[in-house]
């Protein structure tokens, strides 16, 4: 049987974490792009959590996973909210466009 | 006692916020009603004390109320030092303050006419007097119940402040702001020596406690300090010259008096309440308090001494040549502050606070009779334009006549003790200048003698000079007005014989007043002392006495007898008679030296240093960069969501870079 | 396990304010717009009922409950009790405010609760999961809180910004906290107190889990560079939600840096003291920069706090004891200030208008010498001009500073806030000097006057008398 070892988790964490923030800055058009590249970060946290939890034979960490789901689930209601008042109010859910602000 | 102790103030200052922040919506009636009622509980309070105190025997309270903040060891501390030298002069300062109050009510009855129509500073301007003489009354009070030099200060520039305020009063007269200038300026070199002595004193004991700092008086006078290299000073007469110094500048001693005259620009209340009865009071009652200081330095007594006496002497003079009754008056008070100051000299710091409550009751007698006739002759101020006021004037004839016999010392008035005590210690002090004291301070006599009847003569003697229109005007001033003057007239001849025996001679100062043996006058003319009438029979085989006498029939004679004498007397001295007028050209010189210098150097650094260095480098120059570079900086927030997030990542990056991989 | 081992009686206050929360959620669904002042009333109610309980709890060290998830001591007690009261001074500021703008509405009662129960789960957190359950509490309402005017595009822009973020600054506290997690063995901070202390070989990694812990922290507080999203959040939301977001998180975020920094991984205090020295000076140095290019006012106080972040590090980074009640003090002067101007803003808008820029502000003076005044002492205490606390703050903070031996950085310190003073003094000559702009009078209920009065008062009041709040903070790291 094929094991794996910690480090390649943590290498699939890191990678997942790297392309997410890349995604963050290298997108410059949609916004619902960020929302997803944030939802890969927090994976990325996942990924970590459950193979040290494994790896430590601790439960703890699957726990504080749960919980990360959970919130992420809230995070990403309120975010799509955001999104269509930001839409009503703008007629864009262009990044590009989202600098009234500034300064 | 102590919640007793703490109302004393309080009640004056409850009465200032409430006719001072309030003062609009309770109105005139409001104001002095709330100010009086708050200076009167004052007032009996203070008696309460002055009973608990001198008639029950109460030991000394001293006692911190408030700590502000303890600073390496430090105390900073609200307390009161509660003797019988405080609570006569708690007494003095709210009694005085109370008859004020009563009389501003008429004084300032039409004190809109003083204002230009709908202008600002005169809206409530009855109602603001009010708070400020109040507020006075609550500084003062905090100078002499203090028992630590923090606060001493604190009640030192309070009563400062209210005086500026209350000598510019009327802020739409120039004159009145050039004077509260005046006296601002003049005071601050004063308080320059003041709170360098305070400084002096922290730096050499490290407290700011009256009995702890008292306590090193000892040990300090064998001290010696070097301000220049290879001059070695004696600290304790470093520090006392420099209290003193202070104490000059607020008692207007030469040449720190020059802010006095000038300060009867304000409303004649004050010049009654401040400048006459109590602030001016507030240096000797400084240099007393100060006692088991100056005991231990012969070279700052000799100072104190000798600069009272040039004050006495000088000023008298100028007071013969003024035509302004309240310059006559003020210059009056400056001649009286210097016998004061000569008592403190001598060590005879129970005389001198005897002379300042007996003067106090009398000056202020004065100031509102002078007061009294201003408002009948409708703010005419010049007494060549008076005469022959006796018969409309009545009251304030006699009581001014009162209080003219009460300050030329004679016989049995309190200010026939107070001024031949002072004398008579004089004469027996060994100090380096006590001649010179003793002379000038006889010399005084007659001056004074003559130009206080000077004035009387001129005001309410000889023929009428007003005018038609102010003539048919002329009526007794109300009751709050007289009131007061016959209530400051009883005192006026009687508190001396009252007191003399217990406060000059008896042990009334107790522990509060600390005589060295070898400064032993006032005991050598204790022993002379023989009952109040001994006393009056001893004035008689005195100099004194024919010399005041000898004063009061010059002015008869110069004035009723041969009018035409005193022009003529004038253009036979007429160099002595220009160099009184110009008041011995010090304000001259002041103007010339130091306004004149400190403008050119003002000119020549506000030119080369303020415009060209400070402002246009180093002011406007940086401003200049830091708002161009402000504005490129901001041009970093773009607004874009991802230069944001970018900046998250490069920070990381810079820190994960910095501390891990390096 | 039974009830009674749970210890649950630790936690009263918060569950008290849950229950209410829940309640004012459920009660405003039932009652018309023009009774909406209940759910006001209500809630006001649930933050003086939770303020009073958190005042009864007697704290003698340490307690724990929930199984040592929850802790409560000296410093979540009085960090508590100043986030209930700051939180309850900004319902007040806002209720005008909102109902000008028609959206006087529960939600924003009910989101503003439960960030309340966010803050103080944070503040008593002693668990990784804890702090990310409470931090996430707090965001998620803050960012609804922000876009809560539905109609102003610049409130769902300043929204979507401050979500996105967030989200990543949380994103990175997770991964940070995974990496801790896998070293320690454990999410209780105690625990990794101890794996600290005894690591070796691991420590490289402990370094690299505190560096992405600390851009979480530093984004919560909004130091540079992790700031960018402060000015436009301040600016862009509605200034009812700006009063609340400037003041108590700021506290709660302190809370953190102490729980996480300070108490689980104080052994890495040399690294983490260098990295806040970098962000302390960057902040220091921008937001005093940037807001001197200002027009409008709420975004110069979002870069004035940038650069008092720049001092609560200072006092943090100095890392004594007597250090981090200094900067408790700062970072609670910090917010009574900030209150106070945001207090003030909000009465000088009205409807249909917002006084956003500083030219609002010219001849305020003459519209109200009072108000005038109060914002005089405000800005002079964030110039940091004696007699104020503002003063007290920073002469705190800099003598730690020096006191360790970085005069330079002290000196640095002094200078940045010699040209933040600008800034606020041209609020002063505004108000004082220019020709009166705007002549409508001012008008503000009863409780707002009083309320902002003793707001003000209390920044001069501290500063004439320091000492209590000084022995106060003290006394939490004694």
């Amino acid at each position: 049987m094929l094991s794996v070892s910690l480090s390649s988790y943590l290498t699939l964490a890191a990678i997942l974490f790297a392309i997410s923030i890349a995604g963050i800055f290298l997108n410059r058009k949609n916004v619902i792009v960020l929302l997803m590249c944030v939802e890969l970060m927090l994976l990325a946290a996942n990924i970590n959590f459950i193979a040290f939890s494994h790896y430590l034979n601790d439960s703890a960490g699957q726990v504080f996973v749960f919980f990360i789901l959970t919130v992420a689930a809230a995070e990403a209601a309120i975010g799509l909210a955001i999104l269509v008042v930001l839409f009503r109010n703008r007629r864009s859910i262009n990044v590009d466009q989202l600098n009234e602000m500034k300064g | 006692m102590e919640s007793l102790y703490l109302a004393i103030p309080l009640a004056s200052l409850m009465g200032a916020i409430i006719a001072g922040f309030f003062g609009g919506y309770i109105g005139r009636k409001g104001a002095h009603t709330a100010t009086i009622l708050g200076v009167g509980t004052s007032f009996v309070l203070a008696l309460l004390a002055l009973n608990h105190h001198v008639f029950n025997g109460a030991e000394a309270y001293n006692a911190t109320v408030y700590t502000w903040m303890i600073s390496e060891g430090m105390r900073f501390e609200v307390g009161f030092l509660i003797d019988n030298l405080t609570v006569m002069m708690m007494a003095v300062v709210t009694g005085v303050s109370l008859a004020v109050h009563v009389y501003t009510i008429g004084y300032m009855a039409d004190d809109e006419h003083n204002w230009p129509n709908d202008s600002l500073a005169g809206t409530n301007s009855y109602q603001r007097f009010f708070s400020y003489i109040s507020l006075f009354t609550f500084s003062m009070l905090m100078l002499v119940m203090s028992n630590n030099f923090l606060q001493l200060f604190f009640g030192w520039e309070a009563v400062g402040l209210v005086s500026y305020l209350l000598i510019g009063f009327w802020s739409v007269r120039p004159t009145a702001v050039y004077a509260n200038m005046k006296a601002f300026l003049v005071n601050r070199v004063g308080d320059f020596g003041f709170i360098l002595g305070i400084a002096a004193i922290v730096m050499y004991t490290g407290s700011l406690d009256y009995y702890e700092v008292f306590g090193k008086a000892g040990g300090l006078s064998s001290q010696t300090m070097s301000i220049f290299s290879g001059v070695e000073w004696n600290v304790i007469s470093v520090i006392c010259i420099l209290l003193f110094i202070g104490a000059m500048g607020k008692s207007a001693q030469v040449p720190l008096h020059v802010w006095l005259p000038d300060s009867m620009e304000g409303p004649t209340p004050i010049s009654a309440l401040i400048h006459a009865a109590t602030m001016v009071t507030a240096g000797i009652f400084m240099v007393s308090r100060m006692s088991p200081m100056f005991e231990y330095s012969d070279a700052a007594l000799s100072f104190v001494m000798v600069t009272g006496a040039i004050t006495a002497f000088t000023m008298g003079l100028i007071g013969v040549v003024q035509n302004d009754i309240k310059r006559v008056v003020a210059y009056s008070t400056l001649s009286q502050l210097g016998y004061m100051t000569v008592a403190l000299g001598a060590s005879a710091y129970s005389v001198a606070i005897f002379h300042l409550m007996t003067h106090a009751f009398f000056k202020a007698l004065l100031f509102l009779a002078a007061g009294s006739v201003i408002i009948a002759m409708h703010h005419e101020q010049d007494m060549r334009k008076m005469g022959g006021l006796k018969k409309y004037l009545p009251i304030t004839y006699w009581t001014s006549l009162v209080g003219s016999l009460a300050l030329i010392g004679f016989p049995g008035t309190s200010g026939f003790f107070s001024k031949d005590s002072i004398i008579e210690v004089v004469h027996h002090s060994s100090l380096y200048g006590h001649e010179l004291a003793y002379y000038a301070v006889l010399g005084g006599v007659f001056i004074t003698a003559f130009y206080s009847f000077r004035m009387f003569f001129m005001v309410f003697h000889g023929q009428e000079r007003m005018d038609q229109h102010t003539k048919e005007h002329l009526h007794e001033t109300p009751w709050v007005v007289t009131g007061p003057l016959i209530a400051l007239a009883i005192p006026s001849v009687i508190i001396g014989a009252m007191t003399v025996k217990t406060m000059v001679f008896g042990s009334y100062f107790g522990n509060s007043i600390f005589i060295s043996e070898s400064h032993n006058a006032l005991a050598e003319f204790s022993h002379g002392f023989h009952g109040v009438w001994g006393f009056v029979e001893h004035g008689f085989k005195g100099p004194a006495l024919y010399l005041a006498a000898l004063g009061v029939i010059s002015a008869w004679w110069m004035y009723i007898k041969q009018p035409g004498s005193a022009d003529f007397f004038a253009k036979k001295f007429s160099w002595l008679h220009k160099l009184l007028e110009n008041k011995y050209y010090i304000d001259d010189f002041n103007a010339w030296a130091f306004g004149g210098g400190s403008r050119g150097l003002g000119d020549r650094l506000w030119k080369v240093g303020d415009i060209a260095v400070i402002d246009g480098f180093f002011v406007n120059g940086s401003a200049r960069v830091v708002g161009w570079f402000a504005g490129v900086a901001r041009k970093v927030q773009t607004g874009l969501l991802y230069h944001y997030a970018f900046a998250m990542i490069i920070g990381v990056l810079a820190l994960l870079t910095m501390f891990v991989i390096l | 396990m039974t009830l009674e081992a749970l210890n649950y009686l630790t936690a009263w206050p918060e569950i008290f304010l849950l229950t209410m929360a829940c309640i004012v959620l459920v009660v405003d669904v039932f009652i018309s717009d023009d009774k909406r002042d209940f759910s006001y009333y209500l809630s006001q109610l649930a933050l003086l009922g939770t303020f009073a309980m958190v005042m009864m709890v007697q704290v003698d060290g340490r307690e724990v409950a929930f199984n040592n998830m929850f802790v409560q001591d000296a410093l979540s007690v009085v960090l508590k009790s100043f986030i209930l009261a700051l939180s309850f001074a900004a319902f007040v500021y806002s209720r005008d405010y909102l109902k000008d703008r028609n959206i006087f509405k529960g939600e924003y009662y009910v989101l503003g609760l439960f960030a309340v129960l966010g803050m103080m789960l944070m503040v008593s957190a002693n668990n990784l999961l804890m702090i990310y359950l409470g931090l996430e509490l707090l965001s998620l309402c803050l960012y609804a809180m922000v876009a809560f005017n539905r109609d102003n595009g610049n409130a769902s822009e300043a929204a979507m910004k401050y979500f996105v973020l967030g989200a990543i600054a949380s994103g990175m506290l997770l991964y940070g906290m995974s990496i801790l997690y896998g070293l320690s063995g454990s999410l209780f901070l105690s625990d990794i107190t101890v794996a600290i202390s005894q690591a070796d070989d691991s420590r490289i990694g402990m370094v690299f889990a505190l560096v992405f812990i600390l851009v979480a922290l530093a984004f919560k507080l909004g130091a540079v560079p992790f700031h960018m999203w402060v000015p436009d959040v301040y600016q862009g939301s509605p200034t009812a939600v700006t009063v609340f977001i400037g003041t108590a998180p700021k506290l709660a975020g302190f809370a953190m840096i102490m729980r996480l920094l300070v108490e689980a991984m104080g052994d890495l205090q040399a690294d983490w003291q260098q990295m806040l020295i970098i962000l302390s000076v960057l902040s220091m140095a921008t937001g005093n920069i940037i807001a001197i290019a200002q027009t409008n006012i709420k975004r110069m106080l979002a870069y004035s706090t940038i650069s008092h972040v720049g001092f609560i590090l200072l006092g943090i980074l100095a890392g004594s004891n007597e250090a981090y009640a200094a900067a408790m003090f700062y970072t609670i002067s910090y917010a009574v200030m900030s209150l106070g101007a945001f207090g003030i803003i909000m009465l000088l808008a009205r409807k249909g208008f917002e006084a956003e820029e500083i030219d609002d502000f010219k001849g305020l003076n003459q519209r109200s010498p009072w108000f005038a005044f109060l914002m005089l002492v405000l800005m002079l205490s964030m110039a940091g001009v004696p007699p104020t606390v503002g003063f007290w703050a920073k002469l705190a903070v800099l003598k730690m500073v020096v006191q360790m031996d970085m005069v330079w950085l002290a000196l640095v310190a002094v200078f940045f806030s010699i040209i933040g003073v600008f800034y606020y003094l041209r609020i002063i000559k505004v108000m004082y000097f220019d020709e009166i702009a705007d002549n409508q009078p001012l008008s503000c209920g009863r409780d707002m006057q009083i309320t902002l009065s003793s707001n003000a008062l209390l920044v001069l009041a501290l500063g004439l008398y320091p000492a209590g709040l000084m022995s106060l903070c003290l006394s939490v790291f004694a």
